[in-house]
């Protein structure tokens, strides 16, 4: 099986318009969502990322405050699954609780060793 | 806020709420993390203890314990999500290691049903039959009842020592064995649960028979064996008739508990116990129980037990006693298995259908059995059938007998009044 690496951008902005219920719910959902996978032996992990970074450019000799892509594009979370191919691993995606709240996924095979 | 009572709050809540909470913590840590599961629980408690004297008792103490324990739990996951001390291998306890799913996870594991769940499997687990009884009670008492070392060390009247040696033990088998706290599937329950009972049967005698623990302790293993007992009725899976049947022999027994001795501390017999005293909101709940454990075809030991302790209850007085009848359980139980202490009570009850001579002809069939020879009771009946057969020099020998035999200081007292008013 190879590995895939999801990537989930964006999703950030409207966080505070919901209620304690709704964000319940929406975890439940993660829950719910990983939860299948874990029990099927398609989990590796993951985890969700904070907003605030830094970026290296310029051959790491200049550092910026922040991470490099913002809003929509900004990197919010990421998993890491097992899947038989791309077109799975998409599929497997479309369930993703972070559209929820307007997030993309990218789906990126791991390069294998 | 007054210390006592916040004591007295949170010991009655322990006794309840700590199984159970170990039992959840154990199911998320894995058995080979019981210690961690323990430390966890106490923590709450010296926390719920520091914190209410200050702010009071929370509107719901019971809320407070279990969330901060489960607090304590989330702390701990995150601290050892990469070290190797907990197993989160499996599917559920993976959904552990991610934020995503941490919170709802770990609230998943706290919801009341699983509690329960996760508390019964614990008392099956505690009562692996490869497990000694008095390991598995040791244990059941320690964690699954709140008990201190030196509690339980009380009950069985041995050294904390010991009880810490027995702890060990039994840890030791669960972690070699990775023995999982889960109630048996269908096709175990009924001898699983068989070993449960006897553990929770054993655990009742030694608060209601033993005359030397001290009261508050007697008392505390009463009321725990029922609630381990209440507990398997709680749960569909568990509901069966030899549980009901246990539970109101216990029950039965209980209700009498209190007027088995006189102020002094003396034992009182059954015939001159002031029947006045007994407890007939418990003795209604036994009827309940023993109704409910007669569907189906079981007939346990526990059922017929409880039926002639029923006949006991149900008597107005001693001689209006329902002898005949209680006679038939005896021998109904004789006849599931033979067992001297039954054929020595079965005998007891001749005595008073059919008076001490022919009491004294059944018992020359048990004559030489080596377990009545060295037990007090033996004596002390054979010595109380001389007496009424008026062969007092006998008789006074037996009650002498009888008195080498028990270690209660209260079951010498009575035999010692007894020989006192044997005639001559």
């Amino acid at each position: 099986m190879k590995e895939f690496l999801l990537l989930i951008r964006g999703g950030h902005d409207d966080t505070g318009k919901r209620s304690p219920e709704e964000m319940q719910k929406h975890m439940e959902h993660w829950q719910q969502w990983m939860g299948n996978l874990a029990q099927q032996n398609l989990l590796v992990g993951g985890q969700p990322l904070m907003n605030e970074g830094k970026t290296l450019i310029e051959r790491g000799e200049k550092v910026i405050d922040r991470p490099l892509a913002e809003g929509k594009e900004l990197v919010g979370g990421y998993l890491l699954i097992r899947s038989n191919s791309l077109e799975e691993a998409t599929n497997i995606s479309k369930d993703c609780p972070g559209f929820e709240y307007g997030c993309t996924v990218e789906v990126r095979e791991i390069s294998p060793m | 806020m007054n210390g006592e009572h916040i004591d007295n709050t949170l010991n009655h809540l322990f006794r309840q709420e700590s199984g159970k909470m170990v039992a959840v913590l154990i199911k998320i840590f894995g058995t080979e993390n019981i210690e961690l599961a323990e430390d966890v629980v106490q923590d709450a408690l010296v926390r719920a203890l520091e914190t209410w004297k200050f702010k009071g008792i929370p509107d719901n103490p019971r809320a407070w314990l279990y969330r901060t324990a489960k607090n304590r739990a989330i702390d701990i996951v995150r601290r050892n999500k990469h070290s190797r001390l907990i197993d989160f291998s499996d599917p559920q306890k993976q959904l552990l290691t991610s934020s995503y799913t941490l919170e709802t996870t770990m609230n998943d594991y706290w919801k009341e049903d699983h509690i329960k769940d996760d508390f019964l499997g614990m008392m099956y687990a505690c009562c692996h039959p490869d497990i000694s009884q008095e390991n598995q009670i040791t244990f059941i008492l320690k964690s699954l009842c709140g008990f201190s070392t030196k509690e339980v060390a009380k009950s069985f009247l041995t050294s904390e020592d010991t009880i810490s040696k027995r702890l060990y033990r039994t840890k030791e088998y669960f972690r070699k064995n990775k023995i999982r706290p889960i109630i048996p599937l269908p096709n175990q329950i009924a001898s699983r649960t068989g070993t449960v009972l006897s553990a929770i049967y054993l655990m009742f005698n030694e608060g209601y028979n033993s005359t030397h623990v001290d009261q508050l302790i007697r008392k505390d293993l009463i009321r725990q064996a029922m609630l381990l007992c209440r507990s398997l009725l709680s749960e569909k899976r568990t509901q069966l008739p030899e549980v009901f049947a246990l539970m109101a022999l216990m029950c039965f027994h209980a209700a009498r508990a209190d007027s088995r001795l006189s102020d002094h501390g003396e034992l009182i017999l059954l015939s001159n116990q002031d029947r006045t005293k007994w407890n007939t909101a418990l003795i209604q709940s036994g009827e309940q129980y023993l109704n409910n454990a007669a569907y189906g075809e079981t007939l346990t030991n526990y059922h017929l037990e409880a039926a002639i302790a029923f006949q006991h209850c149900k008597a107005k007085s001693y001689l209006e006693t329902d002898w005949q009848e209680i006679l038939k359980y005896y021998d109904a139980l004789l006849n599931i298995a033979y067992d001297p202490i039954v054929f020595l009570n079965r005998c007891l009850v001749i005595l008073e259908l059919d008076g001490p001579k022919d009491a004294l002809n059944i018992l020359e069939l048990v004559k030489g059995n080596k377990l009545l020879e060295k037990y007090y009771v033996y004596h002390a009946t054979l010595g109380e059938i001389y007496e009424r057969l008026e062969e007092y020099v006998k008789a006074v020998s037996c009650f002498k007998r009888a008195m080498e035999l028990t270690q209660s200081k209260k079951e010498k007292q009575f035999l010692k009044d007894k020989i006192a008013k044997v005639p001559g």
